[in-house]
């Protein structure tokens, strides 16, 4: 019972990584109020990127830096097109998932079927020997501390420093944050630019870690969810950290009822995280009055600097 | 240092012009890429968008593989214009194709006259029918219609997975995961006798100029155009923002499940698992390359199904991964994003001593 | 002698299709509190805002505290000691007091101990606020306090005002003008922007008079009649506002409002109470109001954005209306104006025609069959443009293209030629020309006297005054029993209006 309960608790936080990584990125990016639709396929390249990396070089520290790169390159041509040439966010985002399936499928094709080197997993002495409280706290990679790490970074970040009072301010009112002297524009490029980090990274570790390998459109949709992600939890840190175990837990649960034979078609236990997803949104949009109380109050609107 | 300054109108010169700028930048760049890869890159921009074209029957492979794109790209077009983002299109293509195939196969002796309509009707419906429920859960709770239609297109695949493997299953099919094969009723009338060249050829340009005649003379077109350029003022004239989304996502969803129907219906003739070769997603490059009107979808549509040939193309005669398309496809939009900005800004040179940081001439010192 | 604080001298700044500074000379000298006057469009905003550093002049140069200086961007007129609170307030709804004004203070020194300073200057100058609070709970009079205590707290020698009181009740104006006079005994001196006329005279002791980016004189404002200041900036003959009889109400009433209430339909709405008044055929009732005390919610519910819970709560000429969307309204005779013309009242990028069609497709008839008649609805523009003056190339013109002035013409006109049997306009006349102003005012003017009901909501008490027979007040969402304007006197008006605003109900932490 309690083997099932540890395996059940360790496959729901890899489980929920890679949501976490993307999410905490696309999060810090929707607060200076940027919508970056592109997080599927900034992913996509950051697994390839890192995947391939990994194989040819053997060396897993390059392959992260290079997932993280490939990431920030593709998002850095959103910032280029949204900031600079004010193209229509929602289309851009749409064009950065439609050129990440693209690229990362054409780049990939060499890389089907073959075996990379993978992320070790954490062996602390005598910490992560203990019993139950060894893999659940202290067996994971290291992308998984990451995550957290970077979730607790970027909550502190905003809540308490004057550089992350900036990037509220900027996401509540342009306008006034621009009269009082604050660069808008480039403050956006660099939320966009570690969004796109991050989101590399979070692809990465579905292909060095989590599955481990390379498949065509292996993301399967968790960047989307990873948006729906930053709208569950009102665009506040700690919320990340529950949305993430909840869909996380819906994904691994499918793939886990799959495996023990159950009579149901295993199509619909498929579609159940994508099903759960929508229920999920579902039950948070109804909510208005707490969304439109943490929504930044600049998502989706236009900023032009005049004068 | 370059500056853009805004222009203050709307440059109809770069609004027609930007296509064929991002056209060539796109052509560019991916020769380019082409050149990095080791492929000689005029002959592979050549073999991607030109020989297509001279192609044995190239031309009749070019209108078939644009007539579903120009249907959903039409669709899309309306939709967008109203600020509804229907990402959904691919599932709504694969809900269309499952209730038209669906029909099919329930009805194997049934004449085409008969047969043939209604799976019009049914893939008609079914398409709408899926993005009605992207409109109910917008309507009523608010939900975000990007990333429920696009939630949903993954459910309707994994719907088409089941029912092709499971009670649609072709008996003598050697266990592959397909359906029967549909009655020749069901292939519907063919231009020219024999040819795949399905009645969806003539219906798409048709369908385009309809869906252009509502948007520009009908009050639902302005309804619409209204909604997405300024929703409190449609909200002051009184248009119902709710009936607007329904109908927006009905007419997009329901042109994604005829261009469904003739898709399986017409080229496939049975329903398997890859139903849809991805045209959701090319549909809306094809949307904002016609630039949202539903007359320029028709050219924009027939570029990007060159662009499936071609991929087709270089993959047979160059030896490329035909998943060159889906490159060029997405440099294409990016270009024509970029592209864009002409239209509404003005590209100024200012030499860098006259930039902001500097002394203000006159101003002493 | 001390030299003068501040001197510009032969400022120029050049826009894209307007001279908005012409070679303009200004001179403020210590502990004296300066206005400058002009009409909207003057240039007055353009040449605070590169006083500020907000933007540089094409030519011209500023000498401050006697040496020349170039101001490269607000954080070095700040630190240089020169303050500004703008019309339009810089403040983030979504934070607190404490962290809207450390947004203001790039150095990071400045920062220190800031909670403590902020409440010491806000006891010491009498400009209650609470640190804690977030800005989307304050009215708008405590939002211009964060404004005024964030230039404070950086000790400013020179404090520029940008239309400070357009948005006071008379009470508050009085309490700001204590505060400044007493900032610039201290030694800090106040460039005071205005077009209130008995304001300046009351508060101001010298006055540089702007009118089309020029400086057109310089005067003491106590030694001028308000009149003789109006004339300078205007430089007309001023055409006395049509006489208007107060009416009494003995039309059949076209509007009435029965208890109409509606619960906040945002997170930081108002939510309206059992409002009740009725509108008689020929009289113009006048809301007058702070902004945010309900009066875009009252507008929203009278237009039919908002539906009412009972049909009766509106009532259009005996028809009970509450029910109906915007284009029943309309087919009743409704018709109105709400208070941004931009995106609301207009849809910028469309053209007249188009925006013309919003309003009008029903009671015009544009329509056949589900299909626009673009003659008719052309046609129908341009009988706006013509009898209503709009300066525009055609229907066919953006609506953006306009400037505010003539678009509001066109929006005005748009409604009052549907013939209508009420007429709702809110902020009629908010950042227009004088010219523009005196042309709808007019228009309001015939209106009521063919019979319609109209109601102006508006938060400008000299407007409200001028064209009303009866006067009420919207404060929190509920609304004063109307007054005839002759019984009405800016005092009560003024009490009326602050009535939830009011100072005492601000803390201040220990």
């Amino acid at each position: 019972m309690t083997t099932i309960l540890v395996n059940l608790l360790v496959s729901v936080m890899a489980a929920a990584t890679p949501l976490l990584l993307a999410a905490v990125g696309e999060l810090v990016v929707e607060r200076v109020a940027v919508l970056n639709l592109g997080v599927e396929g900034m992913m996509l390249v950051g697994a390839i990127a890192g995947f391939a990396t990994a194989h040819e070089t053997g060396n897993l520290v390059l392959a992260l830096c290079a997932a993280l790169a490939a990431g920030m390159l593709l998002s850095s041509v959103f910032a280029l097109l949204t900031l600079t040439l004010q193209a229509n966010q929602t289309a851009t985002g749409l064009a950065l998932t439609i050129f990440g399936r693209g690229f990362s499928a054409l780049v990939g094709a060499g890389y089907v079927g073959i075996a990379a080197p993978t992320l070790p997993h954490l062996h602390i002495p005598v910490l992560s020997d203990l019993p139950v409280l060894g893999p659940v706290l202290f067996g994971y990679d290291p992308l998984v501390y990451l995550a957290l790490a970077s979730l607790v970074a970027v909550a502190w970040f905003l809540a308490r420093t004057h550089a992350g009072l900036i990037m509220r301010a900027v996401g509540d009112q342009h306008d006034a944050a621009h009269v009082l002297g604050y660069k808008v524009i480039r403050i956006r490029y660099l939320a966009v630019l570690f969004g796109g980090a991050m989101a590399g990274i979070a692809g990465a570790y579905m292909s060095l870690a989590y599955t481990p390998l390379w498949a065509q459109d292996m993301i399967a949709g968790r960047g989307w969810v990873a948006l729906a992600l930053v709208t569950f939890a009102a665009w506040r840190p700690f919320w990340l950290l529950i949305g993430a175990w909840l869909f996380g837990g819906i994904m691994y649960l499918s793939l886990y009822v799959q495996g023990l034979g159950v009579p149901v078609p295993s199509a619909f236990l498929s579609a159940l995280p994508y099903i759960g997803t929508i229920v999920v949104l579902v039950l948070i949009s109804r909510d208005r009055r707490r969304i439109a109380l943490h929504r930044p109050a600049m998502l989706g609107r236009a900023f032009n600097a005049t004068g | 240092m370059l500056s853009l300054q805004p222009r203050g109108y709307v440059s109809t010169l770069w609004s027609w012009g930007s296509p064929i700028l991002a056209l060539v930048l796109t052509a560019l760049v991916s020769g380019g890429i082409f050149a990095l890869m080791g492929h000689p890159p005029v002959l592979t921009v050549y073999t991607f968008l030109v020989s297509p074209l001279f192609a044995p029957d190239g031309l009749a492979a070019l209108a078939v593989k644009a007539a579903p794109l120009v249907m959903m790209g039409v669709g899309l077009s309306l939709a967008y214009r109203a600020n509804i983002w229907n990402i959904g299109t691919e599932g709504q293509f694969t809900l269309g194709a499952i209730a038209a195939g669906g029909l099919a196969l329930a009805l194997p002796d049934a004449p085409g006259w008969t047969l043939f309509p209604a799976m019009i009707a049914a893939g008609i419906v079914g398409g709408a029918l899926w993005a009605l429920v992207v409109a109910w859960l917008r309507t009523s709770f608010n939900a975000n219609e990007i990333l429920t239609s696009l939630m949903l297109t993954y459910v309707a695949q994994y719907l088409l997975v089941y029912l092709v493997t499971g009670p649609w299953r072709d008996p003598r099919g050697f266990g592959f995961p397909q359906t029967a094969m549909f009655s020749d009723a069901a292939a519907g009338p063919r231009l020219v006798e024999g040819s795949n060249l399905h009645l969806g050829l003539v219906l798409a340009p048709v369908i385009a100029a309809a869906a252009w005649l509502v948007l520009e003379k009908t009050v639902l077109g302005f309804q619409l155009q209204v909604l997405g350029q300024a929703p409190r003022a449609a909200r002051f004239a009184g248009f119902n923002e709710n009936r607007l989304i329904w109908l927006a996502m009905a007419i997009s969803g329901g042109l994604a499940g005829l261009a469904g129907m003739f898709e399986v219906t017409g080229t496939q003739g049975q329903l398997t698992t890859t139903s849809s070769p991805g045209y959701g997603f090319t549909a809306i490059i094809v949307a904002f390359l016609g630039r949202l009107n539903p007359l320029g979808v028709v050219p924009a549509g027939l570029l990007l199904a060159l662009t499936y040939l071609g991929g087709d193309a270089a993959q047979i005669e160059l030896g490329m991964s035909n998943a060159i398309t889906g490159i060029f496809q997405g440099i294409l939009l990016f270009c024509l994003l970029g592209a864009d900005v002409l239209i509404l800004h003005q590209p100024r040179w200012r030499p860098r001593h006259l930039t902001k940081s500097s002394p203000v001439p006159g101003a002493g010192t | 002698m001390h030299p003068p604080l501040l001197q510009l001298a032969g400022i120029t700044k050049q826009f894209p299709g307007c001279l908005a500074n012409d070679d303009v000379d200004l001179t403020v000298e210590r502990n004296q509190i300066h206005a400058l006057l002009g009409e909207n469009g003057a240039g007055k905003s353009t040449l605070v805002k590169i006083i500020y550093g907000v933007m540089r002049p094409d030519a011209g140069m500023m000498i401050w505290q006697g040496e020349q200086v170039v101001i490269q961007n607000p954080a070095h007129a700040r630190r240089l000691g020169i303050g500004m609170v703008f019309q339009h307030f810089s403040l983030f709804e979504a934070l607190t007091v404490v962290e809207n004004i450390a947004l203001g203070l790039n150095d990071a020194k400045d920062r220190v101990g800031l909670y403590g300073r902020i409440v010491e200057v806000s006891r010491s100058y009498g400009l209650p606020v609470d640190p804690d609070r977030r800005v989307h709970d304050l009215s708008v009079g405590e939002r211009q306090r964060i404004e005024v205590v964030r230039c404070l707290l950086q000790n400013p020698k020179l404090l520029i005002m940008d239309e400070p009181t357009s948005v006071l009740t008379p009470q508050e104006v009085e309490l700001l003008f204590a505060t400044l006079r007493r900032l610039a005994a201290e030694g800090c001196s106040i460039l005071y922007i205005s077009h209130k006329l008995e304001e300046v005279r009351a508060l101001c002791q010298a006055a540089t008079v702007m009118r089309l980016g020029r400086v057109v004189a310089h005067c003491t404002p106590s030694e001028k009649t308000a009149r003789e200041l109006a004339s300078i900036m205007i430089s007309a003959e001023l055409k006395p506002a049509s006489e208007r009889r107060a009416v009494p109400a003995v039309g059949k009433p076209r509007l009435v409002l029965d208890r109409l209430s509606l619960p906040a339909t945002s997170e930081f709405g108002t939510s309206l109470q059992s409002i009740s008044v009725s509108v008689a055929g020929g009289e113009i009732l006048g809301i007058a109001g702070v902004a945010g005390n309900g009066q875009g919610e009252l507008m929203a519910a009278l237009s039919g954005e908002t539906l009412a819970g009972r049909p009766e709560m509106v009532i259009i000429d005996t028809v009970p209306a509450g029910h109906m969307g915007p284009r029943e309204r309309r087919r009743l005779g409704g018709c109105f104006v709400p208070e941004e013309r931009n995106g609301h009242g207009a849809a910028t990028t469309m053209s007249l025609s188009q925006n013309g069609f919003l309003s009008a497709h029903r009671r015009a008839a544009l329509v056949r069959l589900g299909v626009i008649d673009q003659r008719r609805t052309r046609a129908f523009a341009d009988s706006v443009i013509r009898r209503f003056d709009v300066r525009t190339t055609g229907a066919t013109a953006v609506a953006q293209s306009l400037s505010g002035g003539n678009l509001q013409k066109f929006l005005v006109g748009r409604e009052v030629l549907l013939d209508p049997a009420v007429l709702v306009i809110s902020q009629p006349t908010w950042g227009l020309d004088a010219g523009a102003a005196l042309a709808i005012h007019e228009s309001i003017i015939a209106l009521a006297a063919a019979g319609a009901a109209v109601v102006i909501i508006s938060q400008d008490l000299d407007e409200i005054f001028l064209l009303s027979d009866r006067i009420a007040v919207i404060a929190a969402g509920r609304l004063s029993e109307p007054i005839p304007v002759g019984e009405a006197s800016l005092e009560r008006i003024g009490l009326l209006m602050g009535g939830v605003s009011a100072a005492p109900a601000d803390t201040v932490h220990a």
